[in-house]
């Protein structure tokens, strides 16, 4: 049985992430999107790096952030950077937006999928083309969509609650900002993978801009953490 | 062997429930949600999940649904007999420790992770208490698979001093959380408020996923089908019956 499924010499089954990102958070706001991401790259259980830019421009319209494996995320920019020159070289005053940027994102993820050597990310990609605000995800399997609100990763379980309850269609930049700093604060308390180290990138039709990382203010001193069983002798 | 083909170990079963506690003020207000699972059936729409353990002690229970009503009917026993040994009210921390050693013994296989709070003469409490045996002192808890919707609306909205009513109403927001975003929690959020002396239990505080019928009266027929003849047959007839010779019961 086991001859059976790892036969072909050295097919290339399941990998497995070294150096990965955590999650990435998207929004619609009233003039674009708004996406959110730490600078961190862990090794396993260590945070090694702490200055990665997970938030990357792609072409004139569009975002691109990637959680899960670095080295994949840095593969599939090189992909879109060759897709983005040949779209400039027809120089036809046409270029690529952030629906088509998704589609041939989803075909690259399914079809390495579809050979079993995925590429081990799940991407958010954002844009504004023609005044149409696009957001929209691809997972490493290929599953993809579009919505007002994403999240990968842990921000699935930790942001996307906060996201279905206080997400407005007009949101205002201050108001998308706090919202996302909000579900970053969440992460940063209960995801033990994040840091403290964040960047936001803002698209609109007029442009985009990458913000300069900042850290976010955290609060730890709860009085009933500082002596927790106080009023419990015996426990723990 | 099957490690070696990359199959990871289950970690530690968060199985189907959101449960949750905040200290407020001088009280501890405990939620659930009402959905029972039996793998991927909903088995009961509306179980209770918070069960007592003394007048001022409730208990929260996630988990193999078996054990945690087995192992907190057992030490609500084991705490209503200590009761009449001490003539006292009961305390939370004997209530945890019993809890505690109790499913370290078990090692784990006693898969119950609960929530534990009260109010005792030393105060307010609320504590954790993991299948292993381990236990935490926290002002705010969740626990179960909704444990982190549960989590994200506490992290951002708790503060110190609540009050009995904002504790209420953060203890349903995070419930509804758990109900609306995990698949393993669903159907009613029940609340328990313990104050010193009192204790409200409030079951079904609120029921976001009623059962809705399209029209009130059921179905209605648009047209009256025609009635075109009528024959009635009557389905018993009344016969005599007449003895002709011999024995009424003969043949």
């Amino acid at each position: 049985m086991d001859t059976l499924l790892s036969s072909e010499g050295d097919s290339q089954r399941t990998q497995y992430p070294y150096v990965t990102g955590t999650s990435i958070i998207g929004i619609k706001y009233k003039d674009g999107i708004l996406m959110a991401a730490d600078m961190g790259g862990s090794y396993g259980s260590t945070i090694r790096y702490k200055s990665v830019e997970r938030l990357k421009q792609v072409g004139k319209h569009s975002l691109i952030g990637a959680s899960g494996e670095i080295s994949d995320f840095q593969e599939i920019l090189k992909y879109l950077d060759e897709l983005i020159l040949h779209d400039n070289m027809w120089d036809d005053g046409n270029s690529l937006g952030p629906k088509e940027v998704h589609n041939y994102l989803t075909r690259v993820m399914y079809n390495r999928r579809n050979k079993f050597d995925p590429l081990w990310n799940s991407l958010v990609i954002g844009g504004v083309k023609n005044g149409q605000k696009y957001l929209g995800s691809v997972s490493m399997i290929g599953v993809h969509y579009e919505d007002d609100h994403l999240a990968t990763g842990f921000g699935n379980h930790l942001a996307r609650p906060i996201l279905r309850e206080e997400w407005r269609e007009d949101l205002s930049f201050e108001e998308g900002v706090k919202l996302l700093e909000k579900c970053m604060r969440n992460l940063l308390y209960r995801d033990r993978s994040a840091v403290n180290k964040l960047q936001i990138a803002k698209i609109t039709e007029e442009g985009l801009t990458v913000s300069q990382p900042y850290s976010l203010k955290t609060f730890w001193n709860f009085a009933a953490f500082q002596n927790p069983t106080v009023g419990a002798t015996g426990s723990w | 062997m099957l490690t070696k083909k990359g199959l990871k170990p289950p970690g530690y079963l968060k199985t189907g429930t959101t449960i949750v506690g905040v200290v407020c003020k001088d009280c501890v207000v405990l939620g659930a949600d009402t959905r029972a699972t039996a793998g991927s059936i909903v088995a009961d729409k509306n179980c209770e999940k918070i069960h007592n353990m003394a007048p001022n002690i409730l208990c929260c229970g996630a988990g193999t649904a078996a054990d945690t009503e087995a192992v907190t009917d057992n030490i609500s026993s084991q705490l209503k007999l200590h009761r009449y040994h001490t003539g006292r009210e009961s305390r939370v921390v004997t209530a945890l420790t019993l809890l505690k050693s109790h499913l370290f013994r078990y090692q784990g296989h006693v898969s119950a992770a609960l929530v534990l709070g009260g109010v005792d003469v030393t105060g307010p409490h609320l504590h954790t208490i993991y299948p292993h045996g381990s236990t935490d002192t926290l002002p705010f808890a969740t626990m179960g698979s909704g444990s982190l919707a549960a989590m994200a609306i506490f992290e951002s909205e708790y503060r110190e001093g609540l009050t009995r009513d904002e504790g209420v109403n953060l203890v349903t927001k995070a419930i509804c959380s758990g109900i609306f975003n995990d698949l393993g929690s669903g159907s009613n959020v029940d609340i328990c408020v313990i104050e010193k002396g009192k204790t409200e239990y409030l079951r079904n505080h609120l029921t976001p996923n009623p059962r809705t019928y399209i029209s009130s009266k059921g179905y209605t027929f648009s047209k009256k089908t025609e009635v075109l003849h009528t024959k009635i047959t009557p389905l018993k007839e009344l016969v005599d019956v007449v003895q002709v010779g011999g024995d009424a019961m003969e043949e």
